[in-house]
């Protein structure tokens, strides 16, 4: 039987692209030896979209956003930003190029200055401002006023003097403050309470449409992740295994690890559900399982997946998945019987699992 | 009646810090948690929930000094005016911590193992195999895998969900009454922070451990805290059973925080209803209701007058001038901040 072919459906003019990364790879040289953090992932960024990274810690996600940025290089593979490969681009270009690409980290208070105010923290940021007649004073308060600290009242005070989600505002303020092309933010509101959250997504999306930034956004939080991305990308052990827009992969995940985030996301009024995850651990980045990555984890796994690692393949229109037994079929022709059984048998299997 | 492990009474806390500022950051914070009971406390940065977990430890940063009143009784002895050897034994030996960083708890240079049995190695003289064992016992039980071996790695070696697990381990190893557990699981992701409240709910559950469990993730409480406590301004706004306040909130805080929370379920909001507006300024006298410049229900007298305490049966309260569900009139007149413990 061959499968009917899905409709051709005209796609919208896409943005254009700002940052694109092919076959990025990271090792890092460990006592232990070679660290595979990073295999072989394709990333593209558009102007004004948003795109979501999402792994678990260790998955790779920090030394991608860092491989981006060539602090340090990838191991292999190219990252072009306007079409220029950084690579190729003398060490005194790549510094003129670098407060165009700006980063908000993981840990608000370690990347400030604790001896500086908050409002020199944000001014120093303006010394990489592209107009060097900017009014200073003006910008100061205006990036303050944007992640919801007056001047007036944070203006003076150091970063032991505020609490964590104060401090990751302030870290937040100086990346917009050097207005960037590109904004790469690494679980930057992960420590954020809800209120803080809301403004800072809203702003960050809004900053990525008005401004035209392209921007990655690094987080475990797929609630967070569904307010602020258009399209997301899923990292299990340094592999990309799903990757669509973020409104479909999270309303069917093909992918048995998106299928167990999803079920671990806390919610008022939704009732813990099942992760459906085997109770192993993340194994070390070290040495990875044989095939799957994913196959110590997955209650799907069978041999070929100790076997064989799974192709990113296509299951729906700019959706594409990394998997054996995904949940949805496999798009047509791309091993469409084995893909089919596959979901058909994991279908009773997920509706069999026992709840806790 | 059991009496409660710990009971928080009336606590005003005040920081003066080193440049000379003097920030009223709790103001007439009750609560009470049973033995074997999680409290649940919610709410924005800056609002307090640090202070508090703070003032029960009497632990503050370098250079600021704290002056605290009430009351803070744990199994009915008052920490606040204990002498200091009574007070460090009665911390030593009942309460521990479990912090939002477990990097920055734990000491980068210190094998596991040592950091494990601290509680422990304090009172009792241990040989270092000895130590060993009784650390990788108190590992395993927090399911570190591979215990022995991991007993015998430095932090740095660990990964954040091991980490965390390792300072659950070490907080636990001294068989306190009372667990402090600030953000525990803030720096981790969704997997790992679910395996590691389910093992705080398991030791909750065995011990009989008190626990304060503070977070800013509302929907994180839910299914594991008993009650929720939600914080605004320093002070406790609303408190009552965790469906009773995520299900009907009476205070329009929580309501808004309920709001704003992102959700991978229902219909899709590309704008988040973010509470507009920004925290009390702790080091100004407040006047009134603190949230009465960002409420969507204020009027003319939450700016002037201190808002009542609403209660319904099942212990819910909310300190505001127009609840949004419990029954309109205050319980008792004139209550000018919540006299019923959480
Ligand atoms: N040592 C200090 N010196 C000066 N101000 C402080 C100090 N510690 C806390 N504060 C202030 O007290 C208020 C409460 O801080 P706290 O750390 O308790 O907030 P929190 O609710 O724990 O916030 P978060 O969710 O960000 O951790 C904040 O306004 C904070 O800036
Ligand atoms: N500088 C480094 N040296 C050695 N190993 C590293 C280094 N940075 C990251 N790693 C390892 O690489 C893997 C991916 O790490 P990271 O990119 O930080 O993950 P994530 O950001 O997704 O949590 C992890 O196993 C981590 O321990
Ligand atoms: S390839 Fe196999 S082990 Fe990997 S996710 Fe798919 S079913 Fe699970
Ligand atoms: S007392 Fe007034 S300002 Fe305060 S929460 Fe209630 S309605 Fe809003
Ligand atoms: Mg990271
Ligand atoms: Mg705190």
């Amino acid at each position: 039987m061959t499968p009917a072919k899905p409709p051709v459906v005209p796609t919208p003019e896409p943005c254009p692209v700002v940052l694109r990364a092919t076959g990025l790879s990271v090792v890092h040289r460990t006592r232990s030896g070679p660290l595979h953090a990073v295999s072989e992932v394709d990333l593209t960024l558009r102007e004004r979209r948003t795109l979501a990274l999402v792994g678990e810690s260790g998955s790779g996600k920090s030394s991608i956003a860092k491989a981006l940025l060539r602090l340090p290089p990838p191991t292999a593979g190219t990252v072009t930003v306007d079409g220029t490969d950084l690579a190729a681009l003398s060490p005194r270009a790549l510094r003129a190029l670098r407060p165009r690409l700006q980063m908000v980290f993981q840990d608000p208070v370690s990347s400030l200055n604790p001896r500086r105010t908050v409002r020199d923290l944000v001014a120093e940021a303006l010394d990489a401002h592209p107009d060097p007649a900017v009014d200073r004073a003006a910008v100061v308060e205006r990036q303050l006023e944007a992640v919801g600290l007056p001047l007036a009242l944070f203006g003076d005070r150091r970063p032991a003097q505020l609490s964590g989600g104060q401090a990751q505002r302030v870290a937040i303020a100086r990346a917009l403050a050097a207005e960037p092309r590109v904004l790469i933010a690494d679980e930057a509101v992960s420590a954020l309470d809800v209120s803080a959250q809301a403004t800072v997504l809203n702003l960050l999306r809004r900053l990525t449409e008005e401004r035209g930034l392209a921007s990655l956004f690094i987080s475990h939080d797929l609630g967070v992740v569904r307010a602020v991305s258009d399209d997301v990308a899923v990292l299990q052990l340094g592999r990309l295994c799903e990757q669509g827009p973020t409104e479909e992969v999270l309303a069917a995940p093909a992918h048995p690890y998106t299928a167990a985030l999803l079920a671990a996301v806390p919610e008022p009024g939704r009732p813990l559900g099942d992760t459906g995850l085997l109770p192993a651990d993340p194994p070390s980045p070290l040495d990875p399982p044989s095939g799957c990555r994913f196959r110590t984890r997955c209650p799907f796994a069978d041999e070929r997946c100790a076997r064989e690692v799974p192709e990113l393949r296509e299951v729906a229109p700019g959706r594409t998945v990394a998997c054996h037994r995904p949940l949805l079929p496999v798009a047509a022709a791309q091993d469409s019987a084995v893909a089919q059984d596959g979901a058909a048998a994991q279908d009773s299997k997920v509706s069999g699992r026992p709840s806790r | 009646m059991t009496s409660p492990v710990l009971e928080v009474r009336s606590l005003d806390t005040t920081l003066h810090t080193p440049d000379g500022r003097t920030l009223h950051v709790l103001h007439g914070i009750d609560l009470s948690i049973d033995a074997g009971e999680c409290l649940g406390v919610v709410g924005e940065s800056g609002s307090g929930k640090s202070v508090l977990a703070r003032t029960v430890l009497g632990v503050h940063p370098r250079a600021t000094r704290a002056t605290a009143t009430g009351q803070v009784l744990l199994n009915g002895e008052d920490l606040l005016t204990a002498a200091p050897r009574r007070r460090a034994e009665l911390l030593g030996t009942g309460v521990a911590m479990v912090h939002q960083d477990p990097m920055t708890s734990l000491n980068p240079v210190v094998r596991i193992a040592d950091q494990v049995t601290e509680s422990l190695t304090n009172r009792r003289r241990m040989r270092r195999r000895e130590r060993l064992r009784t650390a990788a016992e108190l590992l395993a039980a927090v399911d570190v895998p591979d215990p022995a071996r991991r007993a015998r790695a430095y932090p740095h070696e660990l990964s954040g969900g091991l980490r965390q697990r390792v300072g659950i381990a070490a907080a636990l190893a001294g068989s306190p009454a009372l667990l402090l557990a600030d953000e525990p699981t803030t720096a981790l992701d969704v997997t790992v922070q679910r395996t590691v409240l389910d093992l705080l709910d398991r030791h909750r559950g065995t011990r009989g451990l008190a626990t304060l469990l503070i977070t800013h993730d509302i929907g994180l409480l839910y299914g594991r805290a008993r009650r929720i406590a939600v914080m605004y301004g320093g002070r406790i706004v609303e408190t009552g059973p965790t469906e009773a306040v995520t299900e009907a909130p009476a205070h329009p805080y929580t309501a808004a925080l309920l709001r704003s929370v992102p959700r991978v379920t229902g219909p899709l909001r590309r704008v988040l209803p973010a509470v507009a507006g920004s925290p009390p300024d702790l080091s100004r006298p407040a006047v009134g209701c603190p949230f009465a410049p960002r409420c969507e229900r204020a009027e003319a007298v939450c700016s002037t007058e201190a808002p009542p305490l609403h209660r319904a049966g099942d212990g819910h309260t909310a300190a505001c001038h127009f609840p949004l569900t419990l029954p309109i009139g205050p319980a008792s007149a004139s209550v000018s901040k919540a006299q019923e413990t959480v």
